[in-house]
């Protein structure tokens, strides 16, 4: 049996007073697609980016592929991380892609996906470029490598950047809220992509609005409420069979 | 005859005046170099200057912020000539002081490095808060996604934070750079020969201070006028990826 992809447990994450992740664990196997669902302000997107230590976590613990993120425990304050060059190296293998695409902007869409392969990757350029090449091709925006991100749509922007995340070869894709910032009708593109991309195995972590989404094409589903989890299983016994009164009342809501 | 006597002095006093004039140009436009070369050279002590100072303000160091915060605050809140008088006088104590240590003798400071420096220093203060502003001008996002893609700190600064702050420290640079180009003009005040130094020399032995420092007031426009040309082809260069209102 393979090491997990990712394994967190009791992840817990403060800011200031406010307590926002209460002791959070998580596991996603190889090919696993977890949509994590939740109202605003539930935890979900400080939990994607505990995981990639963009916030550190007060406390807990992050395996990736069996590989321990260590961390440094500091007396009344965040840990920090132990070794920051492994802190690095774990993130060149886990690819985000954010809810407002941050996009470099200064760059063009070609120089955006060639970018963190030449110099964190260390791959020669015209490599970089056959690759950017493909995955640019496969989400569809090969036609606009030479656009600067400004003159994209958000559609388009946000095709741009998964196909940076793909750039990477990632291990793990971390997915936080892709279509949130989308106009309606540019969120079909996207979770087009998504989804081929979940299709082909890869192993991702969603977090996301889209509830059509997580029933159709997640492995897993998992619900946060006020930093805990309240529902973690497959969409089926999560959508149809719902433990939490909690999740009731947020599906309910979301039929409004 | 008086009249002839007249007309003669006054031919001969033309010519003199402008065989002085012909004399002086050339040696006004040698100031013009010299002012062009204080100009480039104390610019890029300024940039350094305001990138270290802007890179030190944004530290998590608390010295490091001191430090660039007294910087700031002590040359903004001085008159230019004040300090460029303080720091010339008193650099050539100080250096003249180390120089006795050392046994070295009377060191005697040039004009020009010293006015290289005076500027420098002076306009690093303005370039730090230029540069400072840009930097926070570049999305908090642009510079997180850099690090989620496993850039180290510096990668993410000079691939990412700086070239994407050039657009925005533009405006603020070309302001300083345009105030700094007329500063140079101060150092006359110290003895450095530059344009201005040479006119007021000029306009002393012809007695026409009018023709001089008007001369020199138009180069000074021209000075200008082609940094404004350069700086706009800076815009337009940094501006590539920005849609336009």
């Amino acid at each position: 049996m393979a090491e997990p992809a990712i394994v967190v447990e009791d992840l817990h994450k403060n800011f200031g007073a406010l307590e926002v992740l209460k002791g959070i664990s998580l596991q996603a196997n190889e090919h696993d697609v977890v949509s994590i669902l939740g109202s605003s302000g539930s935890g979900k997107s400080t939990l994607l980016r505990c995981i990639n230590l963009l916030e550190t976590p007060t406390s807990g613990r992050v395996f990736v592929h069996g590989e321990l993120i260590k961390m440094r425990a500091r007396r009344g304050r965040d840990a920090v991380p132990e070794d920051q060059k492994q802190v690095d190296r774990i993130r060149a293998k886990l690819a985000m892609v954010f809810q407002q695409f941050n996009l470099w902007s200064h760059m063009t869409v070609m120089q955006n996906v060639i970018e963190a392969p030449i110099h964190v990757l260390k791959l020669p350029k015209n490599e970089a470029m056959e690759r950017a090449k493909a995955v640019l091709e496969r989400v569809g925006v090969y036609d606009r490598k030479d656009y600067y991100p400004a003159h994209l749509s958000g559609g388009q922007m946000q095709r741009a950047a998964i196909a940076r995340a793909l750039a990477m070869e990632p291990e793990l894709m971390l997915f936080d809220e892709p279509t949130s910032a989308l106009d309606p009708e540019l969120v079909g593109e996207v979770l087009r992509v998504i989804r081929s991309l979940a299709e082909e195995g890869r192993t991702m972590l969603v977090v996301t609005h889209e509830m059509g989404f997580a029933r159709e094409v997640s492995s897993r589903v998992m619900f946060l409420h006020q930093g805990r989890v309240e529902e973690d299983g497959p969409p089926e016994q999560v959508f149809d069979k719902p433990k939490s009164e909690r999740f009731r009342q947020f599906m309910s809501g979301m039929l409004k | 005859m008086a009249d002839l006597a007249a007309s003669l002095d006054r031919i001969l006093h033309h010519l003199f005046d402008n065989f002085l004039d012909g004399y002086f140009y050339p040696f006004i436009l040698e100031g013009l170099l010299l002012t062009i070369e204080l100009f480039l050279l104390s610019l890029a002590l300024s940039v350094v200057l305001g990138m270290i100072g802007a890179v030190a303000k944004l530290s998590k160091s608390r010295i490091a912020q001191a430090n660039a915060a007294v910087y700031t605050t002590v040359i903004r809140g001085e008159p230019n000539l004040v300090t460029i008088f303080v720091i010339f006088y008193g650099g050539q104590i100080l250096v003249n002081n180390i120089g006795d240590k050392l046994g070295l003798g009377y060191i005697d400071v040039s004009e020009f490095i010293a006015g290289t420096i005076t500027l420098g220093v002076i306009f690093g203060s303005y370039m730090t808060e230029t540069f400072r502003g840009a930097i926070l001008a570049v999305p908090r996002g642009e510079i997180e996604a850099g690090y989620a893609y496993g850039m180290t700190a510096s990668k993410v600064f000079f691939r990412i934070t700086l070239p994407a702050s050039i657009r925005h420290a533009l405006p603020g640079f070309g302001n300083n750079s345009l105030v700094l180009l007329k500063d140079t003009a101060l150092l006359s005040l110290i003895g450095l020969q530059d344009m201005l130094f040479r006119a007021q020399q000029a306009a002393g032995a012809t007695r026409k201070p009018f023709t001089f420092y008007f001369t020199v007031a138009v180069i000074y426009l021209i000075l200008t006028a082609l940094s404004k040309l350069g700086l706009r082809w800076l815009n337009k260069r940094y501006s590539v990826g920005v849609r336009r209102a």
